[in-house]
């Protein structure tokens, strides 16, 4: 399970959690995310965007 | 005055005083500028006096704008995570929430106990439409932040004037397509504001919804279910204006009415004023690049922007949207507005005006130099601004 962040806000997409009030349910990859995927708190970066934290 | 300061590795101790601190405090007590014409009429019985928040608003803020000028001053950035952190600047923006209603409620009594001529009714009607207008405007302030308080209290302040998919709308699409051609928030170079409203607000109503279904259908949702945001900020506005209309009767009928349009109206306003034929270009792959702060009229007038818990510094609140009014900065090279926004406002609603004062300024920006390719128009005036300007553009004949 991974953390993904978004580079703008830091909003974190945590893949063990998922995202609730997105409609992500705990364990959704990040890679399973609609293609059309926005950062649900700043939406000015995409899913191409987003940074794997264990890639630091 | 307090004075932050943090200790930085490797500049030492960075230290910032806020000039802006307590003048922030304009931008809470707004709102009752709307009070000031009622105030002046029961003590003077002219009903005159009721034009004084429109007047105060469009000509006065316009006037302390042109006075005042530009205040350019950014906090450093080290200091703007404690800037942020700070509880009194999140608390100014919450408690504006309730003052919204109870300006409402006093005007709608006073619109029912008093014997005004139709005119008189009217401007009253328009000065609470303004500072509804505004509540959109704390809303926005809030409904970028990530708090689930601040979330809440935007939809709340939102039912005043019946705006609840304001925030969905406006977070998830507008800021996603902001200066492209599809975005029905962002004006294109040869329309005016009305045609421009025609687009805007059926457009954002649609898009808003939209993004709510898609969201609540990927929860096994309906869309008519109570966790969708818009729908519980119009139940607050259903309770609202119908107790208003059942307390006061039929009165309140063309009184919220017009309250609720001009409300409208004014973020109509923003939305042309704020990114005019500003176009974002396509990558390769047909994607739009990341907005950047040329993407958005700026404007860093000091007196609106204290009104406006800093709206106008919109470059920077576009391109890092959750940054918290206190800590928005300016930046050198920016499509700059030549008034605040009520200046602007102003000039907007005279379409000729508009377009000499501003299609120069646009087609002179550094980024599009008269490229004509690279601004975003209004697909039925093409040709004609083809015509007038040239295809590269001609800077001589703007």
């Amino acid at each position: 399970m991974a953390i993904y962040f978004c580079p703008d806000c830091a909003y974190r997409y945590d893949e063990a959690k998922g995202d609730a009030h997105e409609g992500f349910p705990p364990g959704t990859k990040f890679a399973d995310l609609p293609d059309d995927f926005v950062c649900p708190d700043c939406s000015v970066r995409g899913k191409e965007d987003f940074v794997n934290e264990s890639t630091l | 005055m307090k004075t932050f300061s943090v200790q930085h590795p490797g500049k030492g101790e960075i230290t910032y005083r806020d000039k802006k601190r307590y003048l922030w405090l304009i931008s809470l007590l707004y709102p009752l500028l709307a009070l000031t014409g009622i105030g002046n009429y029961l003590w003077s019985g002219n009903e005159l006096w009721l034009a004084l928040p429109l007047l105060s608003t469009y000509v006065g803020a316009s006037l302390f704008d042109w006075l005042l000028g530009e205040d350019k001053n950014n906090p450093p950035e080290e200091i703007v995570a404690t800037l942020e952190e700070d509880g009194y600047y999140r608390w100014l923006p919450l408690l504006t929430v309730p003052l919204h209603f109870i300006v409402l409620v006093l005007m709608a009594w006073f619109v029912a106990t008093h014997d005004l001529s139709i005119p008189a009714l009217v401007v009253v009607a328009l000065s609470a439409g303004l500072t509804s207008g505004l509540g959109i405007n704390t809303a926005h302030e809030l409904g970028h932040k990530k708090t689930k308080l601040e979330r809440i209290m935007a939809r709340i302040v939102l039912a005043v004037p019946i705006y609840g998919h304001f925030c969905v709308e406006h977070n998830r699409g507008h800021h996603r397509h902001v200066a492209t051609p599809t975005d029905p928030a962002s004006s294109r170079m040869g329309e005016n504001i009305y045609r421009f409203a025609l687009r805007e607000i059926p457009g954002c109503w649609k898009r808003g919804w939209q993004v709510e279904r898609e969201r609540l259908a990927r929860l096994n949702k309906p869309a008519w279910h109570y966790e969708n945001e818009a729908l519980q900020s119009y139940a607050i506005s259903f309770v609202l204006q119908g107790a208003l209309i059942l307390a006061f009767g039929w009165i309140m009928l063309p009184f919220l009415a017009i309250h609720n349009f001009f409300a409208w109206w004014q973020l109509t306003s923003a939305n042309y004023i704020e990114h005019y034929g500003l176009l974002r270009q396509q990558n390769p792959n047909g994607s739009f690049e990341h907005c950047q702060p040329w993407h958005s009229w700026n404007a860093d007038y000091l007196a609106s922007n204290l009104m406006l818990y800093q709206l106008e510094r919109h470059s920077d609140h576009h391109a890092h949207p959750t940054r918290r009014y206190q800590s928005l900065r300016s930046f050198p090279d920016l499509p700059t507005l030549p008034n605040g926004y009520f200046g602007m406002y102003v000039v907007a609603m005279i379409p000729p005006l508009w377009f000499w004062i501003m299609d120069k300024r646009l087609l002179a920006l550094p980024h599009i130099h008269g490229d004509m390719s690279r601004v975003n128009i209004d697909p039925t005036r093409r040709e004609a601004l083809l015509a007038r300007y040239g295809a590269g553009g001609n800077l001589q004949t703007a």
